[in-house]
């Protein structure tokens, strides 16, 4: 059991003893799991300290047959892509056991019990090799935010928390199918060999099975980013969940569909990513706009975040899509820094809700009289997500925008459309809530930060300032990876000469007459 | 040389299981009169241990493999696990019978002499080598079945439920032996492998063996309540006692697929080009309608008697996809759906309450909230109903789906799992009301299960489990007897 199996195992183990705990101990099941994930996120840091740079393929690997027939392994590893997701998933657990301590009443240790088991699935999601295992863990994933949502959400929390779980499974099953075909083919669910024989030739696809493949796999994806016009149900899911349950969709689980994008589907059909890309990256822009422009128009604050996500990830798929270095680097910076910034802002307007028992903008003003602090913090973290220079978002948009360029200007000029869109939603509803007139109603139920609050908003803004000054504590290994999987798609695109390839070429110039 | 009526010794042993069921059975008729107002729970304890002792027999028998009874017989590995299935699915329906039978004051021996028959026709059915024998089989478990149904005589529903099945499984009964005697006018024999041979033989009609294999398909399909012959199973299933539904949608079932893929497979494997589109279209209208007509029933019993029409449809794709790893998936798609849907019974047994008068979807409102263990269970056997992985239902729906991809049944596996979508919003809505509403009359009244009770819901969870978590042991098994079969 090396180091990625323990993270893995832990809070398994802690959900099966915090359900196992009487029902009574309410104080002593928050602490157990408080303590749990925070071991967790401890012991996450080694992954780090322990990633070698500059070695190709899977670290802190373990391979070994799960089930014989057929053959299905138990094969996890991590690289440069999945490395900061994973420590995003262990780092953001504590801080939304803690954001949940006085939120929560009923079934209390059902509900810290199934975030551990949502930081299982997650870790287990982003540390997969095989594609049972993946998906496995994909549908595990599910389950607890399933309930999350639908037990301790609002108003209307058992309409979102079912079309939160069909949405996701009408794509899955489809991706079901898609890895089963997959295995007809190859033999073996083991990613990294599927891989190696798809390239060396040996499986060969013709056009229609690539594209029925890739659009499958993508089909899944896609719901779960969620990419125009498959968002329906973020909304819904995000206005109606508790405050930790936003936090972990927004900040973590719709990175799965993006991870599984960057993972499968470009590796796997490379031919067929490159064909679609076009009218894929038309939907990423259609998202940025559309997502931007909803947003502007919520009278609720929640339901304002939630869209400004669909056009966040938006740029996440143009960079992916945008097949270049800088592109696809930026998409994967991009998802740490949308989870660190608007996990932050779900928790800053949770704390606001707790307060004044309301999301709605109208319902506020005057807030930053009240509450400087809380002000400060929001500020931070509106600023931090319009993408201002030095914070976090910066860097992401700015790379994916670079990387968009160089494979079509046009998406650039399109989607940059949203940098500043978002800049006028984000201000204008900050105005609204802080500025302004206080009223009575809001000034006596607005009270400072407290410890507990501090602890949960303090790590994030400093993450904020930290990746948008010194990304390079975060990006070689990221690039490193993303490198191999620009250097595994592109012989196969050479052919076709599509913008993405001479984009790849313009920045990883020294790599092409290699081949 | 004379003649030698009487068995051999093997003969006898392969023979053991039927043998004890059948003494059991009778024994707990004689016993009935002298204990039915001392110690009525004697009797379900009888039962169990003749279950147990069946599937010790079963477990023997399997050490001399061969044909019994002048090749009437045939106990392979394929006959020898179905066998332990419907055992096994014996004893978790006798188990969750106890409270039902108590609350209803029914607490006979005829009930459970009823059970051991019907399970020892159905241990005929599975080991039977020749069409006679499959008919004698299906009829002892059919006529014990449709006794049943109607179980608790002064019940209208049960009166309803019986008179149903017993009149359109007769009519079905009588498609089956139309077919026998085509068959047998074609072939001159009723052995399977005889038959087989005979279709091999250049000149046979292979028409008129269509025409056979098309009757015997209707006489099955109704039997496996497969599409379009499934219109008898949701007032069946929800007339009859709920134990007993939850018994006849799993025992009998399993020993008519399993008879259906002996048919099929080995008989008619030479004529597999004309029916394997009629089976594709049966499991694609069975998944379709079950799916879609369980999404509105309000009533438990109704809802999974629709979904067990679409898990009916699940099996058939793996019968289209006319392969031994078709074969296989099914037998173990067949073993995780009788203990998902035994558990699920089991639960709609404890809440029913006398006289079975809450078997709305709402009476389950909040039994997350006041009975946590049992509502964890249903959990399980939902998600394993869904097709989560970690559930035996995954992996049954996985090995499903990657034969019939094997045999290249693309547009039947994509659509097949799409219809698993479908299915997951009304499994759903069980986990939205145990879960998510406040608990009502119902839940409120309801006392802890009691230990058979309990057993009856945990032995499926770990048995649920355990094939979602370690598969391969059921499934290679199942790959080496789905060899005899092909």
């Amino acid at each position: 059991m090396n180091l990625l199996e323990i993270l893995i195992a832990v809070p398994a183990a802690g959900f099966l003893v915090a359900l196992l705990m009487p029902r009574a101990q309410e104080q002593f099941v928050k602490y157990f799991t408080l303590g749990v994930s925070l071991l967790v996120f401890v012991m996450s840091l080694g992954l780090v300290s322990g990633y070698e740079s500059g070695k190709t393929g899977q670290q802190f690997a373990h391979n070994v047959v799960w089930i014989a027939n057929p053959d299905i392994h138990w094969h996890v590893g991590i690289d440069g892509l999945s490395l900061w997701l994973i420590i995003l998933s262990t780092f953001l657990t504590p801080i939304a056991i803690l954001i949940s301590w006085k939120y929560i009443h009923k079934q209390v240790k059902e509900f810290f019990a199934f975030l551990l088991l949502l930081e299982f699935g997650l870790i287990g999601v982003f540390a997969a090799w095989d594609l049972i295992l993946f998906y496995t863990f994909w549908e595990v994933v599910l389950v607890p935010m399933y309930f999350l949502i639908g037990i301790w959400g609002h108003d209307r929390r058992i309409y979102a928390a079912v079309k939160f779980f069909l949405y996701t499974m009408a794509g899955s099953v489809l991706m079901l199918a898609a890895i089963i075909y997959v295995y007809t083919l190859s033999g073996t669910f083991d990613y990294a060999t599927i891989l190696e024989l798809f390239r060396s030739g040996r499986i060969t696809l013709n056009h229609t099975q690539e594209t029925l493949l890739f659009l499958a796999f993508f089909f899944a994806f896609a719901i779960k980013v969620p990419l125009f016009p498959l968002h329906t149900w973020l909304p819904d899911a995000h206005v109606e969940a508790p405050t930790a349950g936003s936090l972990m969709l927004a900040s973590v689980m719709l990175k799965m569909g993006t991870y599984g994008l960057v993972r499968f589907c470009l590796p796997m059909f490379p031919n067929a990513a490159h064909e679609n890309a076009g009218w894929i990256n038309i939907l990423a822009i259609i998202g940025i706009i559309y997502g931007a422009l909803v947003a502007m128009v919520q009278p609720n604050m929640k339901k304002l975040v939630a869209y400004s996500s669909v056009s966040h990830l938006g740029f996440v798929v143009l960079g992916i899509f945008s097949f270049t270095q800088m592109g696809l680097d930026g998409a994967v910076y991009q998802m740490l820094n949308h989870g660190i910034s608007t996990g932050a802002l779900f928790i800053l307007v949770g704390f606001l809700y707790e307060r004044r028992h309301s999301l709605a903008i109208k319902d506020f003003g005057g807030v930053a009289t009240a509450a400087p602090w809380l002000a400060t913090a929001f500020l931070i973290t509106t600023l931090a997500s319009i993408g201002l220079p030095m914070l976090n978002n910066f860097v992401g948009e700015f790379l994916i925008l670079q990387g968009a360029a160089q494979a079509k200007f046009a998406w650039t000029a399109f989607a940059a459309i949203g940098v500043i869109l978002s800049a006028c939603y984000m201000l204008w509803m900050y105005q609204r809530v802080f500025f302004g007139p206080l009223s009575d109603e809001v000034k006596h139920h607005m009270p400072e930060l407290n410890l507990r609050e501090w602890a949960c908003i303090v790590p994030l803004v400093v993450m904020m300032v930290w990746m948008g000054l010194y990304t390079q504590s975060f990006l070689p290994p990221v690039s490193e990876t993303n490198t191999q999987i620009l250097d595994q798609i592109r012989p196969a695109t050479a052919g076709l000469g599509s913008p993405g390839s001479a984009g790849g070429a313009l920045v990883n110039g020294g790599n092409l007459h290699a081949r | 040389m004379p003649a030698n009526f009487a068995p051999s010794a093997d003969d006898l042993l392969r023979f053991a299981p039927e043998t004890i069921l059948t003494i059991a059975g009778t024994l707990l008729m004689i016993l009935d009169p002298l204990f039915a107002k001392k110690s009525p729970r004697m009797f379900g304890h009888l039962t169990i241990a003749a279950l147990v002792a069946a599937i010790i027999a079963s477990v023997s028998a399997s050490a001399v493999p061969g044909l019994a009874f002048s090749n009437l017989l045939i106990v392979d590995s394929f006959g020898t696990y179905f066998r332990i299935l419907v055992l096994c699915i014996g004893i978790l329906s006798v188990l969750s019978s106890y409270a039902y039978l108590e609350r209803e004051q029914a607490e006979t021996g005829e009930y459970h002499a009823l059970i051991l028959f019907s399970i020892m026709g159905q241990c005929v059915m599975v080991t039977a080598n020749d069409l006679i024998m499959i008919f004698i089989g299906l009829e002892i478990s059919s006529i014990a079945s449709y006794i049943l149904a109607g179980y608790l005589r002064n019940d209208k529903r049960n009166n309803e439920a019986a008179l149903k099945y017993f009149l359109l499984g007769s009519f079905a009964t009588g498609f089956l032996l139309y077919g026998v005697a085509v068959i047998y006018g074609l072939t001159g024999t009723t052995q399977l492998t005889a038959i087989r041979a005979s279709l091999n033989t250049p000149g046979t009609s292979l028409m008129v063996a269509g025409v056979a294999a098309a009757l015997m398909f209707v006489g099955l399909c109704f039997k496996v309540s497969g599409a379009p012959f499934q219109v008898w199973a949701p007032d069946v299933y929800q007339g009859a006692p709920a134990p007993v539904s939850a018994f006849m949608a799993t025992g009998p079932k399993a020993a008519a697929f399993a008879i259906f893929l002996r048919i099929f497979l080995t008989a008619f494997d030479r004529i597999a080009d004309t029916w394997a589109p009629v089976v594709w279209a049966c499991a694609l209208a069975s998944m379709t309608i079950g799916n879609f007509a369980a999404l509105t029933q309000k009533n438990l019993k109704r809802m999974l008697a629709y979904s067990s029409i679409a898990h009916a449809g699940y099996i058939l794709v793996a019968l289209a996809s006319n392969s031994e790893i078709g074969t296989a998936a099914a037998m173990f798609y067949l073993a995780a759906y009788a203990l998902m849907n035994l558990g699920a019974f089991a639960v709609i047994v404890y809440i029913s309450g006398k006289g079975e008068k809450h078997l709305q979807i709402e009476d389950l409102a909040g039994l997350g909230q006041k009975q946590p263990f049992t509502a964890a269970m249903m959990t399980i056997f939902l998600l394993s109903l869904i097709g989560v992985p970690l559930t035996g239902g995954f992996f049954g729906k996985f090995y499903i789906f990657k034969a019939a991809l094997d045999s290249h049944l693309v547009w039947l596996s994509v659509l097949g799992l799409l219809n698993s979508a479908v299915a997951a919003y009304y499994y759903l809505r069980l986990l939205v009301v145990m879960y998510m509403h406040e608990p009502g009359e119902v839940t409120n009244a309801l006392e802890a299960p009691g230990p058979a009770l309990q057993a009856a819901l945990v032995l499926p969870v770990v048995g649920t489990l355990f094939l979602g978590v370690w598969p391969a042991t059921v499934l290679s098994f199942a790959q080496s007897a789905s060899a005899f079969v092909k």
